[in-house]
């Protein structure tokens, strides 16, 4: 066990495309172990991808179990290769990030997603998640295409405008996926 | 570093923000946070700008564009910090009719609750002939979202739509 150095910005390797994991061996799930202590060692963070650590692998961890006030959530997940199926309606909420010190601002999302996986064996899972834990995925798969939320920013006065161009988006992505 | 709070404003146009940020790039100032907002049409801005090392006056620095711009300005000596960004957890709707002491109403309330207004941007929209006031707040409080509800129910009773909801900030 040990806990892993988080990349911030401007480290270039944040805005790297993650590649596929495909053994699923002792190595990796000693890895796991590492990044959930990592991402439990830092402020309250909900999530953690692998390349926030220079790992350049589709892995995630999110855990929104532990939130002010309780919030739909399916407990702590760790999802390999995930993959956002599809999207559905959109929401505007604030966001940080391990890897942005001393900053937060809006980003709009999905409300609900649905997610297919591998778990840390390799065994293909699948989830609907909604609203906090939605959110906290999509920032995370971010994480694995190179994408921070800082690239995501809207402010209040616009935001109208950007849900209407969102939801376009959002319907486009669907029918393609 | 010694931080000087620069305020500017004028009519708008496209390319202040170029020209008056590298008349101060060339005279070797360095800029903090800032922020720019359109207000009623007006151009408006506040810059932290720290001094440089080349020594050079920011009045002097500034007066040709300004002048050039059509801008005011207006430069105060502050205590500045950086790094040292708070999260609201709370974020508070206003909208309806305009009338007058809105702003103040809600903010009392608020300031009696413990609230530390964090970001403030009010808006007039709507037509001239029905024009409606639209206000967000976002801030932090210890105070319980039961708590400001209550305390906000008088405005409820004075025809004042509020809205107040927690803000979970979402570290990933």
């Amino acid at each position: 066990m040990a806990i892993l150095e988080i990349l911030k910005l401007p480290d270039p390797r944040l805005k790297e495309i993650a590649e596929a994991v495909a053994d699923f061996d002792d190595e990796l799930h000693s890895f796991i172990s590492d990044l959930e202590e990592t991402r439990q060692d830092g402020p309250a963070a909900v999530g953690i991808a692998a390349t926030q650590v220079g790992r350049m692998q589709r892995i995630v961890i999110i855990d929104c179990s532990q939130t002010r006030k309780p919030v739909p959530n399916h407990g702590r997940l760790v999802l390999v290769n995930p993959e956002i199926t599809e999207w559905d309606g959109f929401e505007l909420g604030r966001e940080g990030c391990l890897s942005v010190p001393d900053y937060t601002g809006n980003v709009i999302r999905a409300e609900k997603i649905k997610v297919k996986a591998l778990d840390q064996q390799g065994q293909a899972c699948e989830y609907e998640m909604e609203g906090f834990e939605a959110r906290a995925l999509q920032h995370e798969v971010d994480h694995l295409d190179g994408v921070l939320f800082v690239d995501r920013l809207v402010s209040r006065r616009t935001d109208l405008f950007q849900r209407k161009v969102y939801r376009k988006g959002g319907k486009q992505k669907k029918r393609s996926g | 570093m010694d931080w000087q709070m620069l305020t500017l404003v004028g009519e708008d146009q496209p390319g202040i923000v170029a020209q008056v940020t590298d008349a101060l790039y060339q005279s070797g100032f360095n800029l903090g946070e800032t922020s720019m907002i359109r207000l009623g049409g007006n151009f408006t801005i506040m810059m932290m700008v720290g001094d440089g090392e080349n020594g050079e006056n920011l009045t002097a620095t500034l007066t040709p564009v300004a002048e050039k711009l059509g801008l005011q300005f207006h430069i105060d000596p502050i205590r500045g910090v950086l790094h040292q960004h708070r999260v609201p957890n709370f974020q508070v709707r206003v909208n309806g009719a305009d009338r007058a002491g809105i702003v103040a109403r809600v903010t009392g309330v608020l300031a009696s609750c413990g609230f530390n207004i964090l970001e403030l941007e009010s808006d007039v929209v709507g037509s001239a002939k029905e024009p409606v006031y639209i206000m967000t707040i976002q801030g932090y409080t210890e105070s319980t979202l039961e708590s400001l509800e209550g305390a906000l129910d008088v405005l409820k009773a004075q025809d004042i739509d509020v809205h107040v909801s927690p803000i979970e900030t979402l570290i990933g």
